[in-house]
């Protein structure tokens, strides 16, 4: 049995022991823990550096990174899906509609395209690189390129237009598009006008009997022009409506450039 | 002939003036250089490449470059620091490094002044490094400073114990404190150097004034007083410009001062490994830059491999391992060197 003072007597022996050992074991580690690590220095002073010398050498972007977009207009229908869509609104779409005689041709998907697109600008500068407006497009005509390297000093310049026609097209088309807007509008105010003019005219030839009877149509005779000036003024809102559906507005607003 | 300068010229102004500027013509140049491989090597153990523009070639105009950027920045004074002191400072550790250049043998044909005390004269004017690094710490009006000079100055002269101790043993062994005695001394092939002399004592004595000497230098894993991750720069950061720049000046100069010493002391000094074969005096200069490039290497080495003492540490490492076992050691010499 191992009394207390025994015990005692023992554990501070061991700790004299242990301290004195432990000195020179620790001089003997810290010894041979720095030649280990010298030896590691010396392994990698041999061995080739990771660096990258950009720019004479370049890293592999991945193909399917978010970087800078691209937009094939050919494939583009204008529907603006990719504008709404993005969050911090840096796409600035407008179209304008084509004539029925005109063939835009046909997106790769098979769809006939109906718009000019007469300006497609994304501000790079806005965009966040967060890849949102590449799923909403039907055609996937923008997408995301590895192209990452397009810095400028002039921040008007990172603003890219995509569209393909030139300056001179541009207001053409716009003024075409104007122009059959504002014929269509003309054919309606006309049409709307001679089916007012018919009606009034029948309104006027329909014979009545008695005087009672004439007092009567003569008193329904406001009344019914009133109607007609209703029906003319109903017919009158129409090609305001169609102007207002005719001329594609871009729901976003197009921001000053 | 000791010095071919005051051989060939006297030892009036003119031999003195070019005796006294040969080495720090020696210094400048090799700053630059130690500069450009302490980049390079610190580089290439961590795996990248270091400078690689300045100069078109693997930036050999780097170090160039910084000594250009550091004249032309600005002199500034901190408001409230003691001006006398702080324009002194760097100029006294400057000076405190530069001056034990006067007794280091470069070759059997020059030593700057041959005196028969040579290495206790350099231990002792080593010590005015401590003087100046108080002085920038105090002037520097900076708690942090202030600090890190305290550190610094309580690191120096603990580890000028150990160091004067190893020292001591090699002369026991010589029986002259002349470095050009010291040299001759270990005349012959490689064999015949001091650190496979009286095995294994000598050898020990080169690990200990090794390590003394890197806390001498401040260098790591000693550099608690720099300490860049922790008090800013310790002692000089206050200093900016051309005051930095001596600062930085002196500290490798005093790196290549104790790497030669150690060469001298434990390496043979200005011998041919081989004998004969490749001596002389221009050989002999050539032998001695060249261990004392070794030595830096290795100090550079030890630099990039360990992690920074801490304060305690340091002091343990001192007190409590080097100066027992550099008594012992210097017994053990002692009575080798007596009883043979």
């Amino acid at each position: 049995m191992i009394t207390k003072n025994e015990e005692l007597r023992t554990k501070n022996q061991d700790i004299k022991v242990n301290s004195v050992a432990r000195y020179f074991s620790n001089i003997g580690k810290g010894f041979w823990t720095v030649l280990v690590g010298m030896k590691v220095t010396m392994r990698h002073l041999f061995t080739p550096a990771v660096t990258v010398q950009y720019p004479d050498a370049r890293m592999t972007i991945p193909e399917r990174g978010r970087n800078r977009l691209y937009v094939n207009m050919d494939d583009c229908i204008g529907c603006n899906q990719c504008a709404m869509a993005c969050p911090v609104d840096c796409i600035a779409i407008e179209t304008a509609k084509s004539l029925p005689t005109e063939d835009l041709g046909v997106t790769s998907t098979g769809q006939k395209k109906r718009l000019w697109v007469t300006q497609f600008d994304i501000d790079f500068a806005k965009c966040c690189y967060c890849g949102l407006c590449v799923p909403p497009c039907p055609t996937e005509c923008i997408y995301m390129t590895n192209v990452f390297e397009f810095s400028d000093y002039d921040r008007k310049n990172l603003i890219y237009s995509f569209i393909t026609l030139t300056p001179e097209e541009v207001a053409q088309k716009v003024k075409q598009a104007q122009d059959a807007e504002r014929e269509a509008a003309a054919k309606k105010a006309a049409a709307a006008a001679a089916a007012a003019a018919q009606k009034a005219t029948q309104a006027a030839q329909k014979p009545s009997a008695t005087p009672v009877v004439q007092t009567a149509t003569v008193q329904q005779g406001p009344p019914a022009e009133k109607k007609e000036a209703e029906k003319e003024d109903s017919s009158e809102a129409k090609p305001q409506e169609g102007q207002s559906s005719g001329s594609s507005v871009d729901l976003n607003e197009s921001k000053p450039n | 002939m000791h010095n071919f300068v005051t051989y060939y010229l006297g030892t009036g102004f003119i031999g003195s003036l070019i005796s006294s500027a040969l080495p720090i013509a020696f210094v400048l140049g090799y700053a630059l250089v130690a500069m450009y491989i302490e980049l390079k090597v610190s580089a290439h153990m961590q795996d990248r490449l270091g400078p690689m523009r300045t100069g078109k070639w693997h930036g050999w105009a780097q170090p160039l470059a910084d000594v250009m950027k550091l004249l032309q920045k600005e002199d500034t004074i901190p408001y409230a620091a003691d001006k006398v002191l702080y324009v002194l400072a760097p100029l006294l550790v400057f000076v405190g490094s530069y001056a034990a250049y006067a007794a280091i043998p470069f070759s059997p044909a020059y030593i700057g002044a041959n005196i028969n005390v040579g290495i206790f004269y350099i231990i002792a004017v080593s010590a005015i490094v401590v003087l100046g690094i108080l002085m920038a710490g105090w002037s520097s009006d900076n708690k942090w400073s202030l600090l890190g000079a305290m550190r610094t100055a309580a690191q120096l002269v603990s580890y000028e114990i150990p160091s004067s101790l190893a020292v001591l043993a090699v002369i026991m062994v010589v029986g002259s404190l002349n470095l050009n005695d010291v040299c001759s001394a270990q005349a012959g092939w490689f064999w015949n150097w001091f650190i496979f002399g009286k095995f294994p004592f000598l050898f020990i004595t080169f690990v200990i004034y090794f390590i003394a000497s890197l806390a001498e230098t401040n260098r790591s894993p000693f550099d608690i007083p720099e300490a860049e991750s922790e008090l800013v720069a310790g002692y000089h950061t206050e200093y900016s410009g051309m005051r930095f720049a001596f600062f930085y000046l002196a500290e490798y100069a005093n790196m290549f001062t104790v790497a030669a010493i150690a060469a001298v002391l434990f390496f043979g000094g200005w011998n041919s490994p081989f004998g004969t074969f490749m001596s002389g005096p221009v050989w002999g200069a050539f032998w001695l830059i060249t261990k004392g490039m070794v030595l830096v290497f290795v100090q550079m080495w030890l630099r990039w491999t360990l992690p920074r003492f801490r304060v305690d540490q340091l002091m343990y490492l001192s007190w409590k391992i080097l100066t027992p076992f550099a008594l012992v050691n210097l017994v053990a010499v002692g009575l080798w060197t007596v009883l043979k």
